[in-house]
């Protein structure tokens, strides 16, 4: 085996075991929001994008219509959107069955993953392996998540009401910070984003605000000349 | 909501989010890159993640309401700036969160 097949299993790998922490906050999130282990297991297995189903769960644990739930996963999905059509040079699936398979795991980290690689055939195995451990860990994590979060006490549930937008900054964090392309205007779009929200709280149905919140992509997600690299 | 209206909603929802991914693999690539498509898909996710932590954080209801939340977001933030692993920021912004329960009682 070549170094460089090895370096891109050891990183696919090594990802999978990351992002599996994840799948426990999400366990831990789907079964605060009321879901149920099978239900918190259905969105690992069937809609497995990361993003969507922290939305999804966000939604409905504030309170929120299935349609605002249904609403912001979406939303968020349309990213898998544009990176399928990266991806579709690369992997060029052949036939209905072998796409049908891989659009199920086109998601950030395999994109990232694949994207990333030397050339073209390990960036095919970089997308299949990192999709394989990912798709194993996060679903064993988002069972052991959902396990463990019932039946907390007073205390626990308050630190787990913590946890859970803990773990959503996480997964923005990167996104406004140097390395990621126009942070600045991440940032600008963050902060739009929440306030927008925060204004709609008191007047708007539980969870319209949230998915109200992309107008803040239109108020701030221009591009600046000046100075903006 | 019940039983069976949750299950409608994950799987609705997750078929709608296969199918987006099913898209980009199918649709010509000109249907999707196109500058202003690109742009907003690239700037979705803030918006709604930080839309989703305000809500989370600082709402009960249709009520604006500070807590234990914000403390352990505001320790959660200054974990990542520390560059702390995921793990860490959890479980201190959980600490947090506990820490004002148990002292506000």
């Amino acid at each position: 085996m070549s170094a460089a097949r090895t370096a891109t299993l050891r990183d696919a790998v090594g990802l999978g075991l990351a992002v599996g922490l994840y799948g426990v906050a999400f366990g831990a999130a789907a079964d605060a929001a009321g879901l149920d282990v099978w239900q918190a297991l259905a969105l690992s297995a069937l809609m497995f994008t990361g993003a969507s189903q922290f939305a999804l769960v966000g939604v409905l644990g504030a309170g929120g219509s299935g349609l605002a739930a249904i609403g912001s996963a979406l939303l968020l999905g349309t990213r898998n959107t544009v990176y399928g059509v990266r991806l579709a040079p690369l992997l060029a699936p052949r036939g209905p069955l072998r796409r049908a398979g891989a659009a199920h795991w086109v998601i950030d980290e395999t994109t990232a993953m694949a994207v990333a690689a030397p050339d073209r055939e390990l960036g095919r195995l970089a997308f299949w392996v990192t999709g394989a451990t990912i798709y194993l860990g996060w679903n064993l994590t988002t069972v052991i998540g959902a396990l463990g979060a019932s039946g907390l006490g007073g205390t626990a549930q308050a630190a787990l009401d913590a946890v859970v937008p803990a773990a959503f900054l996480a997964l923005l964090w990167p996104r406004l910070h140097r390395g990621w392309p126009e942070a600045a205007v991440q940032r600008r779009v963050a902060v739009g984003g929440a306030l927008v929200a925060l204004l709609l709280t008191p007047v708007v149905p539980a969870g319209v605000q949230v998915v109200a919140a992309v107008v803040a992509v239109a108020l701030a997600g221009r591009p600046r000349r000046e100075g903006a690299r | 909501m019940s039983s069976g209206t949750l299950w409608a909603v994950v799987l609705v929802a997750a078929l709608g989010c296969y199918a987006l991914k099913l898209a980009g693999l199918s649709v010509p690539a000109a249907w999707v890159e196109r500058p202003w498509v690109t742009r907003v898909v690239e700037f979705v996710p803030a918006a709604l993640l930080a839309a989703l932590i305000a809500v989370q954080v600082a709402t009960t209801g249709p009520e604006l309401v500070v807590d234990g939340r914000l403390a352990g977001l505001a320790v959660a933030a200054l974990a990542l700036a520390l560059r702390a692993p995921f793990i860490v920021v959890l479980v201190l912004a959980g600490a947090t969160g506990a820490l004002v329960h148990v002292l506000t009682g």
